[in-house]
């Protein structure tokens, strides 16, 4: 019986995380045109978009290879799989007892890599910018990923996203310094792996600023599709892992009953849509930076990274 | 002793350390000088709640002093004197922002294994102050070795002049009289080093320490 239950909480959330994720998407874009006073476009746009690509022909250049194709499913499901280890509304997944913090990203990384190498795949000039760039960005991020990792799981104890949460609600947290780096810096990772404003800007097909956009360049119909597709899990899988562990109220605990279940799912929308307001704001009121600015803004998050690590064993050895 | 209590000490001076990072990132004057009164302004929260903690009412002395001359007297001299210079546009650093941020991080490190084996005995506040005190002292000499302009070098100096007094507050206190003189004396230093700067000025025309290295004499 707790199998079943488990299963349908795991399974309900895959298809959640599907069904949201253009969801959130279209709501940040709302949210932007509407601060710039424009009408900006409805927001079940992106459901219109993939229904529109998955129906266009596939294009591919004469010059790639098998990986081409290959590509956009694998990265699809690597993103799908570490999206659903992720506690949304509820913790006690099925699944992330298998996997933890670690593991998401290294599907995310792998999903990254295979992205990377499907841009020089072709051989155009413009992918080859987008993945030269997409791999310094990432030699940078994910680094800082992994000390913020370190950092909760030296606070709490365990490197499992479902006892993080447990932990972070239990009065035990107190005031750390720590916890608090960590957060910037898993915001500025966040913003760096999405692609967003000050790093990359996912609205602009201007050749010389592009990273994400460069290295799909090529792709079209069903394999861009379920590009973008991931992309936008992405973007919902890191605000629900920034929302779950630090700020994991009204999350469903395990074993809990059909109400709490409830309760989470209303508890995510609110913070889906609090964190699509804010990152809304914080893009229309910022400006992209130079592409070899981008190290220095990333390099904080790592030193963040770094410094929280150390705190946090200061404050653990006393 | 793994209270509230401790918890705000450890915020508070992990700030200092942090604030010190900013300092090595900034590469601008202004707003270097505008992170050192932060930086300064964190040191006096710090250090009056180490006197609340401690129970030590001659502390909240000490943070009056690190709020009045290190957030604004010494922060406004120095806004004076970029402003007479005229160097308020320059940007400098040396070697990339990278290596210098990661030798940083490798001074803190040394910092807290150094003085979490030597104080293993001594109260919990007390270790983690000497701890983090014992890093801002060291990011400040990191910041006077890798900077060229002079006045930069200057702020190097007052950090790092700003983690003793954390180590001195961590340590029960310091009496009034060092207290006052230790504040005074960096004032003097500060009057010394600003007449410096226009006579290097005067003579080389530049604040960049760079150029005095080329009038060594007869050594090259």
């Amino acid at each position: 019986m707790a199998l079943i239950g488990a299963l349908s909480v795991e399974i309900s959330q895959m298809l959640l995380v599907l069904l949201l994720a253009p969801l959130l998407t279209g709501f940040v874009r709302k949210a932007k045109a509407r601060l710039l006073r424009r009408q900006g476009p409805p927001l079940l746009q992106p459901y219109r978009d993939l229904i529109r690509l998955a129906r266009k022909e596939a294009v591919v250049a004469h010059s790639a290879s098998w990986l081409f194709r290959f590509v956009p499913y694998l990265v699809f499901a690597a993103t799908w799989v570490a999206a659903a280890l992720v506690p949304t509304f509820a913790t006690g997944l099925l699944f992330s007892w298998s996997a933890d913090l670690i593991a998401i990203i290294a599907l995310l990384g792998s999903a990254r890599f295979f992205l990377a190498l499907a841009g020089m795949d072709v051989g155009t000039s413009f992918g080859g910018i987008g993945s030269s760039r997409e791999a310094m960005f990432a030699t940078l991020a994910e680094p800082a990923m992994i000390m913020i990792v370190f950092t909760l799981a030296l606070v709490a104890g365990s490197t499992q996203l479902s006892t993080m949460a447990g932990f972070m609600t239990s009065p035990a947290v107190g005031l750390r310094v720590s916890l608090g780096m960590a957060l910037i810096a898993l915001v500025i990772v966040a913003l760096a792996e999405n692609g967003r404003i000050p790093v990359d800007n996912p609205a602009t097909h201007l050749e010389l600023t592009m990273v994400h956009e460069a290295m799909v360049l090529e792709y079209s119909g069903r394999h861009l599709a379920l590009i973008e597709l991931a992309s936008w899990l992405k973007l919902l899988l890191y605000v629900s892992l920034i929302s779950c562990v630090f700020a994991p109220w009204g999350i469903a605990h395990e074993g809990k009953g059909l109400t709490a279940h409830a309760i989470g799912v209303l508890a995510y929308f609110g913070k889906l849509a609090v964190a699509g307001l804010l990152l809304a704001l914080f893009e229309t009121t910022i400006a992209k930076m130079r592409v070899f600015r981008v190290p220095d803004f990333v390099g904080v998050a790592l030193m963040l990274g770094f410094l929280a690590v150390l705190l946090r064993f200061v404050s653990g050895s006393l | 002793m793994k209270g509230l209590s401790f918890d705000l000490a450890h915020l508070l001076a992990g700030g200092l350390v942090l604030v010190s990072f900013m300092l090595l990132y900034q590469n601008r004057l202004y707003s270097l000088l505008n992170v050192f009164a932060l930086q300064a302004v964190v040191l006096a929260l710090s250090v009056a709640w180490q006197a609340y903690v401690q129970g030590a009412p001659h502390l909240y002395v000490t943070a009056a002093i690190a709020i009045v001359f290190k957030a604004m007297v010494i922060p406004i001299a120095l806004h004076r004197i970029i402003a007479r210079l005229g160097i308020h546009r320059e940007v400098e650093i040396v070697g990339s922002l990278g290596p210098t941020m990661i030798a940083g991080m490798g001074l803190v490190a040394l910092s807290m294994v150094v003085m979490l084996r030597v104080t293993a005995d001594a109260d919990p506040l007390a270790r983690e102050d000497l701890a983090f005190a014992l890093s801002v002292v060291m990011l400040g000499l990191l910041m006077m070795v890798t900077r060229r302009n002079a006045v930069s070098q200057v702020v190097g100096f007052m950090s790092l002049e700003n983690g003793l007094i954390l180590a001195a507050t961590g340590a029960k206190g310091m009496p009034l009289v060092v207290e006052i003189s230790v504040a005074f004396s960096v004032l003097v230093a500060f009057i010394v080093i600003g007449v410096f700067l226009f006579r290097i000025r005067e003579r080389f025309d530049t604040v960049d320490v760079q150029a005095l290295d080329q009038f060594q004499g007869g050594r090259r």
